[in-house]
């Protein structure tokens, strides 16, 4: 993963040396450890400032809505299939973009690391391992133990469309139960499941970071800021908390890949990919669609097919 | 729905075509029969700032 930086930063330089994007989409460092932030780079000098190690987790698709350059865009394996979401829905041209795959190793979770430790300064991605520098202390840690959990369960690491990798694309797991999470939830009783989600929502302030993380929520006016008609109450009465969540889940079936932005952008910390991860199971389970790995077909719920199930219909 | 705790005897899809009015009838009383054996909705009303108990004394 040190590794792809030099690749990265090359073919960026060479890309907007030779006219070919007018900016390239990439990381740089933030300025508190573990939050890389997007970085728009227009010259070859701005490319210097790109980084590339395991805290790169915000998912830059979010950033191609409607622009009318040509942009290079650095791109993990969930990246590029938003961007293959963003180009069925109209919302990029596949033409205006230049993608620079890069197969992921998955993201280090934030949480996790400040969990177990107090006054983190640095954490240095190794690679397979993970170096945690503190004011008084230095630790070293398996890169597996802490992944964000959607990393841990991925299934697509490997950017699905790509102009040039920068690295050899990386061995797909093929044992992970990527919905062990949901089928618990499916086997608990119905009085267990209402507890799980009051419990899971209870520390929600509704800032809605979640959805501005998302790549999918784009629409202008977001349903939760209607007033006429006001589809979702606005106060923190847990019913709209649980409404809202819900309804923003809704949005996203068939749409979602797991790139785990929401949960990470969560100032409480709430695993709201408990809803999303519902919807992307039960599209697999019904269409057998996973969203974003092609261009070629249309998604599930835009398309009607005579033999589309339709059991729950009595 | 089901999902979230919601009771799933509570949820019903269907499709009635306006000349079926003898299944129309029956759909109806499906649901009210199925609903009114599982007694009032207590889950995913709003408590408008009260808690659950005094919601309910208010209800009843």
């Amino acid at each position: 993963m040190i590794g792809y930086i030099d690749k990265i930063k090359q073919i960026s330089k060479q890309i907007l040396e030779d006219c070919k994007v007018d900016m390239v989409i990439g990381f740089r460092r933030g300025t508190v450890p573990m939050m890389n932030e997007p970085c728009v780079a227009k010259t070859e000098d701005d490319v210097d400032q790109f980084v590339w190690d395991g805290h790169c987790g915000i998912n830059l698709a979010n950033y191609l809505m409607g622009r009318k350059e040509k942009i290079g865009i650095v791109a993990k394996g969930c990246d590029t299939r938003n961007i293959v979401t963003h180009i069925i829905e109209n919302k990029i041209d596949r033409d205006q973009l230049y993608i620079i795959g890069v197969p992921c190793k998955g993201m280090i979770d934030r949480r996790q690391v400040n969990n177990r430790f107090e006054g983190v300064r640095e954490v240095i991605d190794q690679g397979d391992t993970v170096k945690i520098i503190g004011a008084d202390f230095e630790e070293k840690l398996d890169k597996t133990d802490l992944l964000q959990s959607n990393c841990a369960t991925c299934t697509h690491p490997n950017p699905v469309i790509h102009d040039e990798l920068v690295g050899d694309p990386v061995e797909v797991p093929t044992d992970i139960d990527q919905w062990a999470d949901v089928r618990k939830i499916e086997a608990m009783s119905t009085e267990d499941k209402w507890g799980y989600f009051d419990d899971l929502l209870k520390e929600c302030i509704r800032c809605y970071a979640c959805r501005n993380a998302c790549p999918l929520c784009y629409c202008p006016t977001c349903f939760v800021d209607e007033s006429t008609p006001q589809w979702v109450g606005k106060s923190q009465d847990p019913i709209d908390v649980r409404t809202f969540h819900f309804l923003r889940a809704f949005h996203c079936a068939g749409r979602c890949t797991d790139c785990g932005a929401c949960e990470r952008a969560c100032p409480v910390g709430i695993n709201m990919r408990v809803f999303t991860q519902k919807l992307e199971k039960d599209c697999y389970d019904l269409y057998g669609w996973e969203a974003g790995l092609t261009t070629d077909v249309r998604p599930p719920l835009d398309t009607y097919r005579a033999d589309d199930p339709e059991e729950f219909i009595k | 729905m089901a999902h979230m705790g919601v009771e799933s005897e509570r949820i019903h899809f269907s499709w009635v075509s306006s000349a079926e009015s003898t299944k129309f009838v029956r759909v109806v009383n499906e649901v009210t029969e199925a609903v009114r054996a599982l007694g009032p909705n207590r889950r995913f009303v709003k408590s408008h700032g009260l808690d659950r108990q005094s919601y309910d004394e208010k209800a009843a």
